[in-house]
């Protein structure tokens, strides 16, 4: 059985790797910048002023109370996050609405002042990154259903391709470049082998963030399929001690000095990660403190719970009481990566990106062997290889590029356009449907190239669009070290390079075809060579 | 790529065999999905929590189980015996997992 066994893993590594597979590289895309999302954030809003990192986190918070008893007196909840590491670059606040009305809002503010950061209106990195898992334009159910069926597909494809991979260990010091088909497939293993712990790890870790939406019926099994059943769950799985649902006559909140210093006590200076009140300014106030969930790969923090009129200490919860919840949490935690450093999050980036680069290469591999087996044979349709071919370029470069057109849009857009953040998006979207229709009506080779070189125009340009429309361009960010700044340009720069040197390969290789290929086709030769471009980087961002 | 193996027929043309891969992949999707579940709402007794967390341990693993299921509706001879390793061990599985949970909870 074993020939056969290995033989319909193979088919269906081919059939679940395929389906979903533009939707996976399109999560893989955004996954990888959300590693990036506040360095992005920083870069779409260009004029906000440098924030300073040495404000008491004392002092932070209380100008977020200032900022939001002046903005939102009445709302039913307030949050504030004080600046913190990379993950929170400013001060944030946020409110919820109060008896009955469900607005909610929120403020960005420079720690220093107190006051409202003004910059442009932008979705920024965090947008970018939130279509990772929830995309865009679909409702919420849709979307979550589309990503955990997605998600599953690609677990079933590790699996099944580590099963039918024959000789894991010895293919993974396999190249052979220049043989076509050949080639796509040593670089479709070497990409997935080489990051397979990873890959496995970051699979089954978004399982895990979409069971609910995926797996419900198990919760419904014991707690029933109406609303009141669910909450209950959810509030056994995730405590909330103290809590009112009532807010109760006016009362005036305490103030927060003994909180933070019961916390500071606890937990050290400076580990608050943010301040929660709840009916601020009624009697049943309740004030929770979190530590922070950005330490530790268990991406869980304590919490402290104070009565908001007396002060007095409520309910305390600390980390790691449940083996079971501190698993959830480490698969969540790892693969978010928040608590990475500089290093790690290098490398999150790079598995990001060999990531990318193995779905790529999966996708291409997928048609060379039926265009293969259809010139030699005739056999196989030429309709569905037609459209994945297409989606293939339009979806390899062409996504890419949508995502230089975002960043294209976040500078060219004026500031005061209402709907900017909204139109950044379009530009996104529309640029890939460009790009798609653009596939499908030139010539098959024609198209690769001609992608290749939008995309190199696209992003060696950027660098020249930031200089033109700000004044933070890269010879500025050289000089004062702003290395954020810098790096984008040079990452796009660089990108652009790659991308020209593979459109300009890819045109080398057309216009000098192998003149006897088409009298050997018949004998098996690889052919794969005279169509398509040799295995090599086709993971870009 | 080789297709799993076909059922043996006299008339196997392309339809027929379509046909089998149509009936597998049901059977894997729909058929695996019920068989998880069945199987997740006993493991939750398996384990030693408070029904919250024994709940949410049994829901972790359930891909596991899934991914085991759709792995032998394509790996085993025939579609007919890629729904029977749906079937059977669901009804077998559903009988405890019924009794054990009081019937389904409104």
């Amino acid at each position: 059985m074993k020939g056969g066994f290995r033989q319909s893993m193979a088919w269906l590594h081919t059939w679940t790797g395929l389906i979903l597979g533009w939707l996976l590289y399109f999560m893989f895309v955004t996954g990888t910048a959300g590693y990036l999302d506040t360095e992005i954030d920083r870069w779409m809003r260009p004029e906000a002023p440098r924030i300073a990192t040495d404000i008491a986190d004392r002092d932070a918070i209380e100008r977020g109370l200032a900022y939001l008893r002046q903005q939102a007196p009445d709302a039913g909840k307030w949050s504030v996050l004080p600046p913190s590491g990379r993950d929170i670059p400013a001060l944030l606040t946020f409110w919820q609405g109060g008896e009955g009305d469900g607005e909610g809002g929120r403020g960005i503010l420079d720690p220093a002042t107190g006051e409202e950061i003004e910059t442009r209106d932008t979705g920024g990195g965090q947008l970018l990154y939130r279509m990772h898992w929830r995309l865009h334009y679909l409702p919420d159910l849709l979307s979550g259903w589309l990503v955990s069926i997605a998600t599953m597909l690609m677990f079933v494809a590790i699996i099944s391709g580590v099963i039918t991979h024959k000789k894991i260990f010895k293919d993974f010091f396999t190249f052979r470049p220049g043989k076509g088909q050949r080639s796509w497939l040593d670089a479709h293993n070497a990409l997935s082998v080489l990051t397979l712990p990873f890959q496995l790890m970051i699979t089954y870790s978004g399982l895990i963030f979409m069971m609910f939406v995926c797996m419900p019926w198990i919760v419904a099994a014991f707690y029933g399929t109406s609303e009141a059943g669910r909450d209950e769950f959810f509030h056994e799985i995730f405590p909330e001690p103290a809590h009112v649902e009532t807010a109760g006559p006016p009362a005036e909140l305490v103030a927060l000095d003994g909180p933070l210093a019961t916390a500071a006590d606890r937990w050290g200076e400076g580990s608050v990660r943010s301040v929660e009140i709840e009916h601020p300014g009624h009697a049943n106030a309740r004030i929770t403190l979190h530590g922070s969930i950005a330490s530790t790969p268990l991406r869980d923090a304590p919490s402290l719970t104070f009565h908001g009129v007396s002060g007095a200490l409520l309910a305390e919860q600390t980390v790691g009481t449940s083996a079971i919840r501190a698993t959830r949490d480490v698969f969540l935690g790892l693969h978010e990566g928040l608590f990475a450093g500089p290093v790690l999050r290098a490398l999150y980036l790079l598995a990001g990106l060999l990531g990318t680069g193995m779905i790529a290469t999966g996708l291409v591999l997928w048609t060379v062997k039926r265009r293969q087996t259809l010139d030699a044979t005739g056999k196989g349709s030429a309709r569905g290889l037609a459209l994945v071919e297409r989606l293939n370029i339009g979806t390899v470069v062409g996504l890419p590029v949508a995502v230089a057109a975002y960043f294209w849009a976040n500078r060219l857009i004026p500031a005061d356009f209402s709907q900017r953040a909204d139109w950044e998006v379009h530009a996104m979207f529309l640029t890939w449907a460009a790009m798609l229709v653009h596939a499908a009506l030139r010539p098959r080779d024609r198209a690769w190239v001609e992608q290749f070189a939008i995309g190199a125009a696209a992003c060696g340009l950027l660098p020249v669009v930031n200089a033109l429309t700000t004044d933070r361009d890269l010879a500025h960010s050289l000089a004062t070290g702003d290395w954020l700044f810098a790096g984008f340009d040079l990452f796009m720069l660089v990108t652009a390079v790659a991308s020209a040197a593979m459109a300009w390969r890819l045109a080398r290789r057309r216009a000098a075809p192998d003149a006897s290929r088409r009298g050997r086709r018949m004998r098996n030769r690889p052919i794969g060579a005279s169509h398509e471009p040799a295995a090599s980087n086709t993971s870009r961002q | 790529m080789a297709e799993p193996r076909r059922q043996r027929s006299r008339s196997s043309g392309p339809n027929r065999a379509w046909a089998a891969v149509t009936s597998r992949v049901l059977a894997a999707t729909f058929g695996g999905y019920t068989l998880t579940h069945v199987a997740s709402i006993l493991l939750v007794f398996a384990v030693p929590a408070s029904l919250s967390h024994a709940v949410l341990a049994a829901m972790m693993l359930s891909f596991v189980i899934y991914c085991v299921a759709i792995i032998w509706c394509f790996a085993t001879r025939s579609a007919g015996r890629a729904w029977l390793g749906m079937l059977i061990p669901t009804a077998v599985l559903a009988l405890p997992a019924w009794w054990l949970t009081g019937g389904l909870t409104p």
